[in-house]
């Protein structure tokens, strides 16, 4: 007669086994304010970025927008050209759905790499021109521009951080 | 026996009086911190790592969040009862403390020869506080799980008990004090079977690990003290811990041999610490490892697996009592063998009754 063990307190012991390895393996938690996480290259986050030089004031984007939340004001500058008084982005209404961003004819909006925008006022949350501006510290998002893509650093995966073989 | 400090009652009564509830507010801390802690790498995280070095004073804050909680009876509650519950809960803790040696003859009650026996009595009285929850909140679920608690709990008694009184037959005492010197080598590698069986009711005692059915906090959290708030909960949080304190201590007290180590005349209450802690550790692990019963299985395992194993563990250890005058170690092997035979067998026979019951129309 040959016995198998696992009803009888086989499959008990092995479960022991496995947490106990489990004390030595790499822990999977982001210990989040010192240690950050490089997002996807075509990250659809929390930023928008306005080009200044590029922008001709045509307020495509702000039809585009479903929650109607970009305000453009223009008024008629040096040879008959728009300039652009006043951009706002209430970003605590925006759903960053890129449509702008997709909608814009001559490549003036992007979306950003960045993400930690939380702020105690909700007015705070009300980005004007300057701070939407282009500059070169923002890392722009390669979402609708994938010629952003080769410049941007590679994601971290949580499967290599855990120790494991991750795909390249 | 002469008393510790001075020789004097009150002096004696009162400094072990401050030591006792200073070791159960301490050690509920340590152990809630230690449980916490170790629950993180078990499960690939880190556990409380903000409040101080290493997370070390979570366990204050958490203890000022709830004090600071407001205290909320419910309209129709029996207030007396609903009051007077989480002290009943709370009491046997002290109680069983009051008898249990820190070292060879320092304790509360330094040397009760009827030990052992005053911790079983005592300790099946949380029960009481359990209904009397249960029952003065005035809401038909904190019954219920009050009922099932208690079922439990008192289904878990018997095996423990039975578990115990092997290692009284083997010592011949029932003076803790005398168990301790009655160790010739560890209890838990003389009698395994005992110390399994104590280990697993002890588990579903203190409401811990796969047995904590009536706590559950990831599914019907607990119950019984689903009406109460603020410092009551909090009593009922500290005795379920101070009661996982008080079993580890016993455990460690008959099965490993409690203060006795290299160098037990000095550092004889830092063994019995470092041994109770261990026990607890190994709580955790089974805790964290194994998956909740449900309710026929617990009662199942305590009446048809643990009770029969319990009996003949204490016929096996009785005989070998009588029968050699002397516990030579060699009954060590005996005893695994026995304990393993008896465990396949009983595997081997363990049936959890019809399994899915159907209603006939």
């Amino acid at each position: 007669m040959k016995l198998k063990f696992e009803r009888y307190g086989k499959g008990l012991a092995k479960g022991m086994a496995v947490t106990f390895r489990h004390l030595f393996r790499q822990r999977i938690t982001t210990q989040y304010p010192e240690e950050k996480l490089i997002p996807s290259k075509r990250f659809r986050g929390y930023e928008l970025i306005w080009d200044k030089e590029r922008c001709t004031g045509c307020a495509t984007c702000a039809r585009s927008c479903p929650q109607g939340e970009i305000v453009i004001v223009t008024s008629r500058g040096e040879g008959n050209k728009y300039v652009v008084d006043k951009f706002e982005l209430d970003s605590g209404r925006c759903i960053f759905c890129g449509l702008c961003v997709e909608a814009c004819p001559y490549d003036a909006l992007f979306l950003g790499l960045a993400y930690e925008r939380a702020s105690y006022r909700r007015g705070e949350l009300v980005l004007s021109k300057e701070q939407l501006e282009r500059t070169p510290e923002k890392q722009i998002s390669a979402y609708f521009h994938p010629e952003f893509e080769a410049s941007l650093p590679q994601q971290t995966l949580l499967l290599e951080r855990a120790g494991r073989k991750g795909q390249k | 026996m002469e008393l510790w400090p001075l020789d004097n009652y009150w002096a004696h009564f009162g400094l072990f009086a401050v030591i006792i509830i200073v070791f159960v507010l301490m050690g509920v801390m340590a152990y809630i911190y230690v449980e916490r802690r170790a629950f993180g790498p078990f499960q690939l995280r880190w556990g409380p790592n903000r409040a101080g070095p290493f997370g070390i004073l979570q366990p204050v804050a958490d203890a000022i969040k709830v004090l600071l909680k407001e205290d909320i009876v419910p309209n129709k509650a029996d207030k007396w009862v609903h009051w007077l519950a989480p002290v009943v809960v709370f009491l046997p803790i002290l109680m069983i403390l009051a008898v249990v040696p820190f070292h060879e003859g320092h304790g509360l009650v330094p040397d009760l020869n009827v030990g052992i026996l005053y911790v079983v009595a005592i300790s099946a009285l949380g029960v009481v506080g359990i209904f009397m929850a249960g029952w003065a909140s005035n809401n038909k679920y904190s019954l219920i799980s009050a009922m099932r608690a208690i079922a439990a709990m008192i289904s878990y008694e018997i095996p423990l008990v039975l578990s115990i009184i092997g290692v009284v037959l083997i010592t011949g005492s029932l003076s803790m004090n005398d168990i301790v010197a009655g160790h010739t080598i560890p209890f838990f590698l003389l009698t395994p079977l005992g110390f399994l069986i104590f280990l697993l009711s002890a588990m579903s005692e203190i409401n811990r690990g796969p047995f904590d059915l009536m706590e559950a906090d990831s599914e019907i959290v607990a119950g019984f003290h689903i009406e109460y708030s603020g410092m009551k909960f909090a009593m009922f949080y500290l005795a379920e811990y101070g009661h996982a304190l008080v079993m580890s201590a016993i455990a460690a007290i008959l099965f490993f041999r409690g203060w006795e180590g290299p160098g037990s005349e000095y550092i004889g209450v830092l063994w019995f610490l470092v041994k109770t802690l261990f026990i607890f550790v190994v709580l955790i692990w089974m805790r964290v490892t194994f998956p909740r019963l449900r309710i026929d299985q617990l009662m199942a395992f305590a009446w048809k697996f643990l009770f029969p194993l319990a009996l003949i563990n204490l016929l096996v250890v009785g005989a070998e009592v009588v029968a050699l005058e002397e516990i030579p170690w060699w009954v060590l092997f005996v005893n695994f063998a026995v304990a393993f035979v008896l465990i396949l067998l009983w595997s081997k026979f363990f049936k959890l009754g019809g399994g899915r019951v159907e209603v006939k129309v």
